[in-house]
């Protein structure tokens, strides 16, 4: 666990930099998680799929997998990987403030 | 009143199903099982089929010989299921009726799913193990290769045995040894995991014998394409992998009712079911057992035996209006075969990852876990008689335990794998 600050509260991230509680991220920081990642502005359809991360997630307990992505947030997965390049997955969830995909069992 | 039980599927989950209910209720209970053909197929054989190690032949049975006298097992495709009305529609029309339904319908291959992999190549260069007809051409393009690129793909998960795709890896690189021709084909695997396989310490241990045969882990490839023509393999992310030889493991989905049967299944068709009960999430008189589920686990004939205690016991507490029990633990136990007449095992859950020890019996073992020998691989080749004789019918196996044990395994692994993240 690494603590750090963004938007210049305290937040506890993993060592790759997700969340561990979703409750303590703010929309705020975001745009700073994701200027951290090489992206500089995030784009209503950045935001499309980050809240449909977070509500998923909120939701079932788990963060969805590039494959459900791209079949049901209506962003396919072409477009998903321009938006968050090399993996839209993990990346989208770390700028939405939710725990490392886990995808894999 | 006699209960009225329907059950989808006969493979692994149904026919043991099917069998353990009727021993519990005798003729207290009309049970049918529904599948769309008279084949069952021993899945862990399909692995040996390519390198000529097990006759296509020997690992299909007749499903309605694996089920018991009074069990009424029927051949037709199902078009959906209406669980607002308790009814399963057929093909062509027909309703049946259930007062309490299983769905046990399995995982799908869906290689359509990927743009250009069943089109030019499917067959003449690009195959899979895992269903009986490409395993089989397969068995004869491997026959033939003698140089070039060996490509295996794991497309995406969730996929059935997870740890196959790396077994065909190391069996491939035994099968090339023995014929001389290793040094001449580069055998690569790629996968859209970051690293071998899904759980951390496993993971590991796996990375260092794929890298002992000298076979190239490529990972975080996200397969976008396929390219039959030229032979190549491209990633979302424009990266490229050529190859002479493909072996994919398609995308999974669940069976294609599953989709058209209102609030069943999730968005991949697997049925949305409770991890701990297996009670659909559908309706309460609805569950799910083995590939066909969507619970955090692995597809895997161990999982869904495991599973089988729950949901048996779940069935009665149901049909008797009690409370259900939450007992099922995500545990998975599998061999991986590494070739040359060894094989590793593997005992996880949703919560432990694998780890090194012994199994069934603490320290005593016989079988070592985690760790390469011939009397795992020995265990795993007797495992086929285990299935037709033990496992189907629905009889006892004696020291093997649902839930995961923790007596006999490393905890000390986890310890420090917690300090050093």
């Amino acid at each position: 666990m690494t603590p750090s600050t963004l938007t210049a509260a305290p937040v506890a991230r993993d060592a790759e930099g997700f969340f561990l509680d979703p409750e303590q991220w703010t929309e705020e920081m975001a745009d700073e998680i994701a200027r951290e990642s090489g992206i500089d502005e995030l784009t209503d359809r950045h935001w499309l799929v980050i809240r449909f991360m977070r509500k998923a997630y909120l939701e079932t307990g788990s963060a969805p997998s590039i494959r459900t992505l791209g079949k049901v947030s209506g962003v396919a997965i072409k477009e998903l990987y321009q938006l968050f390049p090399k993996g839209p997955a993990k990346l989208a969830a770390k700028i939405a403030g939710i725990p490392k995909p886990r995808g894999c069992i | 009143m006699r209960h009225r039980i329907v059950i989808l599927g006969s493979g692994t989950g149904g026919t043991l199903t099917a069998n353990r209910l009727h021993k519990a209720y005798g003729d207290a209970a009309e049970i049918t099982v529904i599948d769309r053909d008279d084949r069952h197929i021993y899945q862990p054989g399909l692995l040996f089929v390519p390198f000529g190690l097990a006759d296509p032949g020997e690992i299909v049975r007749p499903r309605h010989a694996q089920l018991h006298e009074g069990i009424d097992f029927r051949i037709a495709e199902v078009d959906r299921v209406v669980t607002a009305d308790n009814t399963v529609h057929l093909a062509g029309g027909e309703t049946i009726e259930y007062e309490l339904l299983v769905v046990a319908t399995g995982a799908s291959l869906l290689p359509e799913e990927t743009e250009g992999l069943s089109g030019p190549g499917w067959g003449e260069r690009i195959f899979t193990f895992y269903e009986l007809q490409s395993a089989t051409a397969l068995r004869d393009a491997l026959r033939r290769f003698d140089h070039g690129r060996l490509v295996v793909n794991m497309i995406d998960m969730p996929i059935k045995c997870p740890v196959a795709p790396l077994e065909f890896c190391f069996l491939a690189d035994w099968y090339l040894r023995e014929r001389g021709v290793r040094q001449d084909v580069e055998l690569i695997y790629a996968t859209p995991l970051d690293g071998a396989f899904t759980k951390p310490i496993a993971s590991e241990r796996l990375a260092g014998l794929l890298e002992a045969k000298r076979i190239i882990l490529e990972t975080e490839f996200a397969t976008g394409r396929v390219d039959g023509e030229s032979g190549r393999l491209l990633s979302w992310d424009e990266r490229e992998i050529p190859f002479d030889l493909l072996v994919t493991i398609p995308l999974h989905g669940g069976a294609a009712f599953i989709g058209r049967s209102p609030g069943l299944g999730d968005e991949l068709g697997f049925v949305a079911a409770d991890k701990g009960t297996l009670q659909s999430k559908a309706a309460p008189n609805v569950f799910a057992i083995g590939d066909a589920t969507n619970v955090p686990t692995s597809k895997a004939g161990s999982v869904t035996h495991f599973e089988a205690e729950t949901l048996i016991e779940n069935i009665r507490r149901f049909l008797d209006g009690q409370e259900l029990e939450s007992s099922f633990d995500g545990h998975a136990n599998c061999f991986i075969e590494t070739g040359f007449h060894k094989a590793l095992l593997i005992d996880f859950n949703y919560d432990i990852e694998p780890l090194p020890g012994k199994f069934p019996e603490p320290h005593l073992g016989p079988l070592p876990l985690l760790k390469e020998s011939r009397l795992n691989h020995m265990a795993k080749l007797a495992f086929q008689s285990i299935y037709w004789h033990l496992l189907l019918p629905g009889r006892d196996m004696p020291g093997i335990s649902p839930q995961l044990q923790m007596a006999g395994k490393d905890t000390e692994l986890i310890a420090n794998q917690g300090a050093s993240q």
